[in-house]
């Protein structure tokens, strides 16, 4: 996130495009529902008409993956009306000829086809969000999870930049992250192409850095593999030793079948989690990890904010620290790390290493931690990024996207979109919350949410179950026939092994991050016979 | 120039449309509150924060007078805090406070224990005592129940959710709660409901919890002052008394929301927000507030498994690490550091992730390091 959660609270002009808030990111969603009660104007652009949607002062139902045709239709509309903020846009901002040509074919009539909405209905949502600034700008993977998820993003950030709304209060472009420490990853360098503070392994300065600061030579060179590469490669034998640490892919991962045949290929595999899941039955070693709670730390939250995790209890029998494991296994190698506690790890090695990160120590973390970048120690830290039109580069640049549709669509075969998410009671796989006393309680089961027209077409009840396939698999289900769910349109989640939507999903993916197209692909659902039944 | 009035003698500045509560808590003279919530509209519902201000005919409550230059206020007048004791005594005579305040001067005690412990279902007292203000303001202004006639219960308790429990006889018609879901968390499942004796907060036309809107964040469980609305799971288990307050950060999603572990004998029993932190103000939601035990299940990994022929058998660390330390060695000797590769956890602590990262790239020589950044 550019910004902060508490400015959602006091923002006057919201738009919440592919995030169902209410369930996701229930707090951050109070804070926008706080607003609307003191007169904000809320637009929910979602397919689905979820529960924040109720509150919003206009809900804009676009196809699943027409987004960038929405945006720039939304971006034709204020260019040519002039709507945009043009002192921002000439003094901060490169390339706002590129932008202009290629939006100017998204007239909202030419939009309007592709996203399943009225011509005027986008020009409306134009002129409100062009009539108020700033404008508070939120979304979560219902943007990022399609093939053309990095292209969404982009076209968000050119959105906000033409109207000027960077680097303000109440305005920006704000991802909502999904677990509590994916922004702590990024950070800390989980990623194939950057060492700790994004700085690239392909640069021989950072190169050099990190040998010195680690007492090493010959840190590789080339980027390394995105998850389903390495998946790939256990099956072609490229990949011979697989160390899954905290995920269970098994189930999380689109085509749970292509998934467990990759994982069943594996030569060595090693598996570090709290539970035995899905994915640890292919495993040949497992190793037991402390769990939240059961040891300090620290995790990053979405507004890039740094808080520290408290141990309330001990592991249960030999489990240990993950931070330990790995320490141990690298002494195998013959490295001692010296760092032995996850303070020592922040304070000597990460802080150092990190230039965001420079001005965060432990002791500082006291009270509500600290928003990176914080480059030194007297630094109170940054809310929101990009202030007075400052980027990372200099000037904002405007990257234009075409509009390109899912991998997988509607066919005769395969009439429906299958589209996947969360729900509030469950975290992912359940393999936290399924063991929380009262949590399966409230939500026990896994169901197919389906629209009333396709399930009066089909002569299908409420609560009854039903077959769901798509081209890789087949589930039966529960249907629940809900007014939140447009015609034309399935949607699942995946807490629950029997009845994951990723026994459907397609393992289609976004080509520059490698993220996955969750959110659509083509199903069919059927009536169970009473011979299937039996 | 800053405006001034007077409290209690002192001359106490304060920003126009400051109540004289908010000013009084500015300079850290306490008025008692019961209905008031932070951040909601005043209702002016209990009376337990009324003040005497010259000049005015009636007590005034603190929570809802807005401050005014040169206003003359008393805090703890005689006639404030009779005003007090009465509240506070019409509010003990009705219900089950069973904490030892209400009635310990009474002949009665017995069988209101005797009643309170069968509607209960438990020979334990008040499941909050310790941590409720009636008790506390009961101490305070050293007043019992046993001045009127004591009210039966009308309500029995709803137990029929499995987190929240609703405990008609202990509530004291603040709002609190109904502040806490219609203006904090906007959820606008709980409003007042009947008139007079029989008022009640209800839930969809009087329904349990789980047929109506609530979402099970939990707070109107925090914002309720007296033991009518408790965790299930806490239920007599958390004592203030025994239990530490550790500051946390949530598991579970990337709002990332602070909360306090109230710890016992080394387990968490129960789960609150912190109130006034950064990013989620108190705030909670249903995985925050009750998403806490798995930690305690049976079945918990508890110590590395290699896997045999027939499953999974029990080993030690040295040699399920030895074991990944020389398969690993093995294959980058056969095949090259790249025939490694890693998935690193997006729920687990920075510093797990940049041992990993770590691992991979200083000890193994490969970049084939990533995590479900995008799922
Ligand atoms: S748990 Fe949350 S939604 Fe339910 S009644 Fe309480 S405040 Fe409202
Ligand atoms: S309490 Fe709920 S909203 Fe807050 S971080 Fe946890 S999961 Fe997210
Ligand atoms: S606290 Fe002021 S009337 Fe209740």
């Amino acid at each position: 996130m550019t910004n902060s959660f508490n400015e959602m609270a006091r923002a006057k002009m919201l738009m919440v495009i592919g995030s169902n808030m209410t369930e996701a990111h229930p707090v951050a969603a109070t804070f926008v529902k706080n607003a609307v009660l003191k007169g904000a104007e809320l637009i929910v652009v979602d397919p689905r008409r979820h529960k924040l949607a109720e509150m919003a002062a206009l809900h804009v139902p676009i196809r699943v993956g027409s987004d960038i045709a929405f945006l720039n239709a939304l971006m034709h509309v204020i260019i040519a009306e002039g709507w945009q903020d043009k002192r921002f846009v000439d003094s901060c901002t490169v390339d706002f000829d590129k932008l202009a040509a290629t939006v100017m074919r998204y007239t909202p009539e030419y939009a309007a086809d592709i996203c399943g909405v009225p011509a005027d209905m986008i020009r409306d949502t134009a002129r409100r969000i062009s009539s108020v600034q700033p404008m508070m700008l939120c979304y979560t993977l219902g943007i990022t999870e399609h093939t053309c998820g990095t292209h969404n993003v982009m076209s968000i950030a050119n959105l906000q930049m033409l109207l000027g709304n960077m680097g303000v209060e109440c305005g920006g472009v704000n991802p909502l992250r999904g677990q509590n420490n994916v922004q702590g990853a990024c950070d800390m360098g989980a990623l194939p192409n950057v060492f700790p503070g994004y700085q690239k392994v392909t640069e021989a300065a950072a190169r050099e850095k990190f040998q010195r600061a680690w007492g090493v030579d010959g840190l590789p060179e080339a980027n390394g593999l995105m998850i389903p590469r390495m998946m790939e490669g256990l099956v072609d034998g490229k990949i011979r030793g697989f160390y899954i640490f905290g995920e269970n892919l098994a189930n999380t991962e689109p085509d749970i079948r292509k998934v467990e045949h990759e994982l069943a290929s594996a030569e060595f595999l090693v598996v570090q989690d709290i539970f035995l899941n899905e994915t640890t039955r292919f495993g040949h070693v497992v190793l037991p990890a402390a769990a939240w709670s059961e040891n300090d730390g620290t995790f990053t939250n979405s507004e890039r904010r740094v808080n520290r995790v408290r141990t309330a209890g001990p592991p249960p029998g030999d489990a240990r620290p993950n931070w330990w494991i790995f320490q141990q296994i690298a002494k195998r190698f013959g490295q001692e790390w010296a760092s032995n506690s996850a303070r020592e790890i922040w304070d000597n090695e990460v802080s150092v290493l990190a230039p965001q990160l420079c001005g965060i120590k432990y002791h500082r973390l006291e009270g509500d931690g600290l928003q990176w970048p914080c480059p030194d120690e007297n630094h109170p830290g940054t809310c929101i990024l990009h202030r007075d039109g400052q980027f990372t580069c200099g000037l904002g640049i405007f990257n234009p996207a075409e509009w390109t549709p899912p991998a997988e669509v509607p066919d005769d075969q395969y009439p429906l979109v299958l589209s996947t998410g969360r729900r509030l009671t469950h975290y992912h796989t359940r393999t936290q919350t399924g063991r929380c006393e009262g949590l399966n309680d409230l939500l026990g089961e896994e169901t197919a949410d389906i629209s009333m027209p396709d399930a009066r077409a089909l002569g299908i009840a409420d609560g009854e179950t039903i077959r769901v396939s798509s081209r890789r698999g087949t589930v039966t289900v529960k249907a629940r026939v809900t007014g939140e769910v447009p015609a034309g349109m399935v949607w699942m989640a995946f807490h629950f092994r029997e009845a994951n939507a990723n026994w459907l999903t397609n393992a289609a993916f976004d080509n520059i991050t490698m993220t996955a197209e969750y959110k659509a692909c083509a199903v069919r659902i059927d009536k169970l016979t009473e011979k299937a039944l039996g | 120039m800053a405006v001034t009035l007077t409290i209690n003698g002192h001359a106490v500045a304060f920003r126009p449309g400051q109540t004289i509560l908010a000013a009084a808590e500015a300079v850290g003279i306490s008025i008692p509150t019961l209905c008031h919530l932070k951040g909601a509209t005043p209702t002016g519902a209990c009376r337990i924060c009324v003040v005497e201000v010259a000049g005015a005919r009636t007590l005034l409550p603190a929570c809802s007078t807005p401050a005014t230059a040169g206003m003359q206020v008393q805090t703890e007048s005689p006639r404030v805090v009779e005003a007090r004791r009465l509240v506070l005594e019409l509010l003990l005579s009705s219900g089950h406070h069973n904490c030892s305040v209400p009635r310990d001067r009474d002949a009665d005690w017995t069988d209101f224990q005797l009643t309170v412990q069968a509607e209960d279902g438990t020979d334990r007292l008040c499941p909050v005592w310790g941590d409720c203000r009636l008790q506390e303001l009961a101490f305070r202004y050293q007043v019992d129940g046993s001045r009127f006639p004591a009210t039966a219960t009308i309500y029995p308790t709803e137990m029929a959710n499995p987190l929240i429990v609703r405990d008609f006889s202990r509530c004291i018609l603040c709002g609190r709660c109904v502040q806490a879901c219609n203006e904090v968390q906007v959820n606008r499942a709980i409003s007042h409901g009947y008139r007079g004796a029989h008022s009640k907060i209800v839930a969809a036309g009087d329904r349990p919890l789980a047929d109506s809107e609530c979402v099970f964040c939990g707070e109107c469980v925090q914002a309720c002052p007296v033991g009518a609305l408790v965790e299930k799971k806490a239920r007599y288990q958390w004592r203030p008394w025994l239990s530490e307050k550790i500051r946390t950060t949530c598991p579970y999603c990337g709002v990332g929301c602070q909360q306090w572990l109230h710890v016992q004998d080394g387990r968490i029993v129960k789960v609150t927000g912190v109130e006034e932190a950064e990013p989620n103000q108190g705030r909670l939601c249903v995985k925050g507030r009750f998403g806490y035990d798995f930690i305690y299940s049976e079945e918990r990994l508890k110590n590395p498994l290699i896997r045999e022929e027939d499953g999974f058998r029990e080993a030690s660390w040295d040699e399920a690490l030895d074991l990944v330390a020389n398969k690993f060695k093995q294959i980058i000797a056969e095949s090259g550091a790249d025939a490694l590769a890693g998935v690193s956890c997006a729920r687990s602590i920075n510093e797990d992730s940049y041992n990993m990262q770590k691992l991979f790239r200083a000890v193994f020589k490969t970049n084939n390091i990533d995590h479900c950044a995008r799922t």
